[in-house]
């Protein structure tokens, strides 16, 4: 059998390690066009941030890659070729499959506005985005940033850290408006600001202004003008579908998969921020762009791909994820509507997020420690935990688990309730009375 | 608290620290590093979050600074079987 494998992300690795578990035998060629390989795309943040080194970010040495025995081509992929069973290479022989995987990512929607060619204009999709993004750092004063949901936050506070000057403009009224509520989103505007980054609402960019062929300013919508040296935009990101596209795969937003991964070409599967995955509980076919779920998919793919049918069961979101400094981790369904700050779905979000819920909510906790969860018929939704993580593993368990919470569920509602304590005396119970009954 | 009551709860995080181990939860991992880069022992942490393993690292400190560091609260200390009697 002969696998190929186009993306090096996640969901690629993923796929690999579970074809292996099966197949130890099989030619498996994995063909990637970021020359730097796999390495933590969400491990970039710290990168910009300073917290780690680049070369720390890289989860696998060159005994594990050898030891999955598997060959890798730096290349790009011009064509899939379904009738040949092959993939088109640029300047290098093309290479036959059995069995194709598609995991090739998303990537950032181009800002489209005259002057987005300007030397300063950045985004942050590869490592190469990042060291990039360094290099200007150290030499630019004042930046602007465009954009909302995690990314946004990341370029803000990467160029923060080295000590650019930072404006911030939003399109909207608020920051995240799609997953985060209004206290939530003027919690993290308001550590915004006390770090020092000044923001602006209702502020869209129409064009980039240069000087030498460098961005020297902006000019808004408003008729205002803002001078500086770097433009960043995280205005949300696009499944990759050239490829899908020219090969005739059925396509929505992203590459249509059944449960199994598996596209309309019984041959070709893929996973990852690409993948818009068949749900059977929820009978949609959604889009992800977190990490875990690619990873799930890509394994699920390749137990697949090797011949062991096993079905993609999608959990309830979750992602922790920290914003203006604030440890912030979103579980299930916690938000709703559009956000005009973003052209699709942000990296790091998930659609079932924003699916509209029958709950109501309760909450609790000022400022920097939130709570506040999506409360259904019979089960939590979803939760949003800000700040204090105590309660965010058993939330997790509880929402993923579908635990009945009949007996919490009024005291949760009533006014003024205690949510936290409710929630922790109720996992606390639990806990015990699982322990009793193992002994 | 007493002068007593804050030595009781050193000792405490002593014993919790000595009887752990480090367990990951690899949902919240993106494999981004920061627990290997900033262990002072040099053990590859974010491999066995990768697993889901325990960090049963002969020479593991259970200094915590991986813990500390994680920015997704991956990693938390658990107490071993093997002192889970508390004869430490």
């Amino acid at each position: 059998m002969k696998y190929v494998i186009i993306g090096v992300g996640v969901a690629g690795m993923a796929a690999i390690e579970a074809i292996r578990s099966l197949d130890s035998s099989g030619e498996i060629i994995l063909v990637g066009d970021d020359p730097y390989g796999f390495y933590s795309r969400p491990g970039l943040a710290y990168f910009l941030t300073g917290e780690l080194h680049d070369k720390a970010l890289f989860p696998r040495n060159a005994e594990d890659m050898r030891k999955l025995n598997f060959r890798y081509l730096t290349a790009r992929v011009t064509r899939i070729l379904r009738k040949d069973r092959s993939v088109e290479l640029e300047n290098q022989p093309a290479v036959a499959y059995d069995r194709l995987l598609v995991a090739v990512g998303a990537q950032a929607v181009p800002l489209e506005v005259p002057g987005a060619d300007l030397e300063g204009v950045l985004k942050l999709d590869h490592m190469s985005d990042a060291k990039h993004i360094l290099k200007h750092a150290r030499r630019g004063k004042t930046a602007i940033v465009v954009g909302g949901g995690i990314t946004a936050l990341e370029l803000v506070e990467g160029l923060r850290a080295h000590g650019v000057r930072v404006h911030y403009l939003l399109r909207g009224d608020r920051y995240w408006s799609n997953v985060l509520d209004e206290q939530e989103s003027r919690i993290i505007e308001r550590r915004l600001q006390e770090a020092g980054v000044t923001l602006h609402h209702r502020a869209e960019v129409i064009e980039i202004a240069g000087r030498g062929g460098r961005v020297s300013g902006v000019r808004l919508l408003n008729g205002q003008t803002l001078p500086c040296d770097l433009l960043a935009y995280a205005i949300g990101i696009r499944p990759r579908l050239d490829l899908a596209k020219q090969a005739g795969l059925a396509l929505d937003r992203g590459i249509l998969v059944n449960e199994y991964l598996q596209t309309n070409d019984p041959d070709i599967y893929a996973a990852g921020d690409v993948a818009q995955a068949y749900d059977p509980l929820s009978g949609r076919s959604v889009l992800d762009s977190l990490w875990t779920p690619a990873r799930q998919q890509g394994q699920t793919a390749g137990l697949n791909m090797a011949g062991r049918k096993t079905a993609y069961i999608k959990a309830p979101p979750f992602n922790i994820t920290r914003l203006a400094g604030l440890t912030t981790t979103i579980i299930g369904t916690v938000g709703r509507g559009r956000d005009e700050d973003l052209v699709g779905i942000a990296r790091g979000d998930s659609e079932t997020w924003r699916q509209l819920p029958d709950s109501m909510v309760a909450q609790t906790g000022f400022d920097v420690n939130r709570l506040r969860l999506l409360v259904g018929e019979q089960t939590l939704l979803g939760a949003i935990v800000m700040g204090d993580q105590k309660l965010s593993f058993p939330l997790q368990k509880l929402i993923s688990g579908r635990v009945d919470i009949s007996p919490i569920r009024e005291r949760l509602l009533a006014p003024n309730a205690e949510v936290a304590n409710i929630v922790a005396d109720f996992w606390a119970t639990r806990e015990s009375q699982f322990r009793a009954n193992l002994q | 608290m007493t002068f007593f009551g804050l030595f009781r709860r050193d000792a405490n995080k002593h014993t919790i620290l000595a009887s752990g181990q480090v367990v990951p939860d690899p949902e919240r991992c993106v494999q981004c590093g920061i627990c290997t880069y900033n262990c002072p022992i040099g053990i590859d942490v974010r491999s066995h979050a990768w697993r889901g393993e325990p960090v049963r690292h002969s020479q593991c400190l259970t200094c915590g600074e991986c813990v500390m560091r994680c920015p997704r609260g991956v990693l938390r200390f658990e107490q071993t079987e093997l002192f889970a009697k508390g004869e430490l």
